[in-house]
């Protein structure tokens, strides 16, 4: 199973000030009573959205692909309902100033473009994009940049992530199962995979 | 030059590089809750996978059970269909599976080291982000998430970024009632939440060499509150003497050829480190939190910070969270009324929690109006908790003594608060609507200082109920 290649990301964007916004606001953990990812989109940020200000609940930029966000975006808890739920809202690339590792991994897993800009930028395209949310801006991987207004801002990005979205091995399984052989050897050497238990309980 | 922990355990499990510069990595132990793995079986059906190494897996059901009584079905249907979901899923792949009653069934942080599954040297993942607790006893452990949960299943691998390695020395000697979780909440609020991201936290000097066991889980378990998605101490006797004999650890002949093993798999005397920090706990009293993140905590003697003493975009963050917290800065915390405590959770649901909150329990009864649960962190600590006579401490004094589960930590279950209401919990995170209510406020704290609270009805300082001393 190959997935498909992801060298840009253009749309409109939604503006979510803000630090350490944790993966319990982007989706609280009564939602991930589910055995399923399928619905969890209309409830991103179900809690927050009370705020009649949030900007997921403004009607301006509904059908937004790309998130703005401040610092450690996605801190907190594994749960892949995160961006999971942020995909089927509709976000396929976040724009932040950093963001947790999991969900980092988390994100790539789903195909989610997440890119950081310095902080300056994160509150000048925020300013922007709340004053003119139908401008487009774009994610461009192979050129490493953000795009607005004509203007191109240099985007950092974890290189691997990059490499895997461009290649279309954000879904890895598939290159992980070419090395069979390599993982059984490796395994075969392993001193603690041939100790002896003391018992097993009852 | 020497070789640090890390570095020992990530190249004896690479497999190889991969293309796009991360390491294939091979995952010595794998766990699963319900919560995180039903969508990854599903791939692999929908893939016509198997699971490759089936007897490398270890499950339990923690997040959802219900801690009043486990019966079938389950009052919710929702957790009902993932209870079944995960008894089916092992079953089918034959991977062990420790439910409610089987007699090992609790917290997946809990239970694996209590059953000596986890290990030093080893590789551990978990779709949890507190796996970093395992690396107290010396193993690379970090959370994942569900679609690497269905790649460690289908080939006992992840795609992995190496992290830089940051040596923390904890120097000073640690006051009375200064227990692992005011370590590690002071490590958080002097390095960040974010301070260790891109990075594993070795934990060393003195104050963990003194530490046993479950102190050193509890304080890795938080390391991820730090941005730190790996945490660990190096393997030392107490670890061996701590895996001695329980049922996954290895016996017989095999056990001393273990310890002889593991005796290698510890950080070199000059390893090197991409960097190194000291923190002396010497003058650090009981924490609590008083925001949002871990990293907004005082010690119980100082006032709330007060939002001009933070720089831009902390000032903000702080307003924020005083606010949502009701918290007036430039006043302490104690004295604040409380509504709820939660004792448990894989940060301070062991016997060691216990037996301290047990201690501070005996002194008196649960205040007026408050509701108190301690929740042990497996159904072994529950049986050994009956055993010493806990149980009954924390019964009579008006504490509900509650069965195994994750509960009131993040309130999948039927454990949640109500509206604004104030809960000092042992748990690891008070993220706004963390505790099953968008306007339910959390502090942090340590076990005898969340019994001090249930026993005030207010946030109090354990230090100056005496006679818990006794």
């Amino acid at each position: 199973m190959t997935a498909q290649s992801i060298q840009r990301v253009t749309g409109r964007a939604v503006p979510l000030g803000g630090d350490d916004i944790d993966t319990d606001r982007i989706i609280p953990a009564r939602f991930l009573l589910c055995t399923t990812f399928a619905g969890l989109g209309e409830h991103a940020f179900e809690d927050d959205r009370k705020d009649p200000g949030h900007p997921f609940s403004d009607p301006r930029h509904a059908g937004a692909k790309i998130l703005v966000t401040g610092r450690n975006f996605g801190c907190g808890s594994s749960r892949e309902h995160a961006p999971q739920a942020l995909k089927r809202w509709g976000i396929a690339a976040v724009i932040g100033e950093s963001f947790a590792e999991i969900f980092l991994d988390n994100a790539t897993s789903c195909g989610i473009a997440c890119v950081c800009l310095p902080r300056e930028l994160i509150e000048k395209l925020i300013g922007d994009v709340r004053q003119d949310p139908r401008a487009e801006l774009a994610v461009d991987l192979a050129a490493r940049t953000v795009e607005h207004r004509r203007r191109n801002y240099p985007l950092a990005m974890v290189e691997s992530v990059r490499r895997r979205l461009r290649d279309g091995t954000w879904d890895v399984l598939a290159v992980l199962a070419e090395a069979r052989d390599r993982a059984d050897a490796l395994a075969a050497r392993l001193p603690y995979l041939a100790f002896r238990r003391a018992g097993i309980p009852r | 030059m020497g070789t640090n922990l890390l570095a020992k355990v990530w190249d004896l499990h690479r497999v190889r590089d991969l293309p796009s510069g991360e390491t294939q990595l091979f995952i010595g132990l794998h766990l699963i809750h319900e919560v995180t793995s039903p969508q990854a079986f599903e791939e692999l059906r929908e893939r016509g996978l198997k699971v490759r190494r089936p007897e490398r897996t270890f499950a339990v059901a923690d997040h959802v059970v219900p801690t009043d009584g486990v019966r079938r079905p389950l009052a919710d249907p929702l957790a009902e269909e993932m209870l079944t979901a995960i008894q089916d899923n092992t079953a089918a792949c034959r991977i062990a599976f420790f439910g409610p009653g089987c007699g090992s069934q609790g917290v997946i942080h809990v239970v694996a080291p209590e059953l000596g599954l986890t290990q030093p040297g080893m590789t551990i993942a978990c779709g949890d982000s507190h796996t970093s607790t395992h690396g107290a006893l010396g193993a690379v452990a970090f959370g994942i998430g569900t679609s690497q949960v269905r790649d460690v299943l289908a080939t006992q691998c992840l795609a992995a970024r190496r992290p830089k390695v940051r040596r923390i020395v904890l120097t000073g000697e640690r006051g009375p009632w200064v227990a692992a979780k005011d370590v590690i909440l002071h490590i958080i609020r002097t390095l960040g939440v974010k301070g260790g991201v891109g990075f594993a936290y070795e934990l060393a000097g003195p104050v963990v060499d003194g530490m046993e066991i479950e102190e050193r889980l509890t304080l890795c378990n938080m390391g991820i509150e730090g941005g730190a998605r790996v945490t660990y101490c190096n393997p030392d006797e107490k670890t061996f003497a701590f895996l001695d004999g329980r049922p996954y650890a290895p016996g017989g002949d095999d056990f001393p050829a273990a310890v002889a093993w593991w005796r290698t798999m510890a950080s070199d005397r000059d390893a090197t480190f991409d960097d190194e920090v000291a923190i002396d706990v010497g003058g650090l009293g009981p924490m609590v939190t008083w925001g949002i993140t871990p990293g907004q905590a005082i010690g119980i003697d100082e006032i709330v910070p007060l939002p001009s003493s933070f720089r831009e975009p902390e000032r903000r963050q702080a307003e924020e969270a005083q606010a949502f917290m009701g918290v007036t800065p430039g006043k302490p915390l104690a004295g604040a009324k409380v509504n709820v405590v939660f004792i448990g959770s894989c940060t301070n649901g062991r016997m060691s929690d216990l037996r301290l909150a047990a201690r501070v329990a005996r002194c008196g009864t649960v205040a007026p109006g408050v509701r108190a649960l301690v929740v042990p962190g497996s159904e072994r600590v529950a049986a050994q908790a009956e055993a010493e006579g806990l149980a009954d401490v924390f019964r009579k004094a008006g504490f509900e003594w509650r069965l195994p589960g994750c509960s009131m930590c993040l309130a999948m279950n039927p454990d949640r608060l109500q509206a604004g209401e104030l809960c000092v919990a042992t748990s690891n995170r008070n993220f706004k609507g963390r505790q099953g209510h968008p306007q339910g406020r959390t502090v942090l704290a340590s076990p005898a200082m969340a019994a001090a609270a249930a026993l005030a009805g207010r946030i109090v300082d354990v230090r100056g109920m005496a006679r818990a001393d006794a």
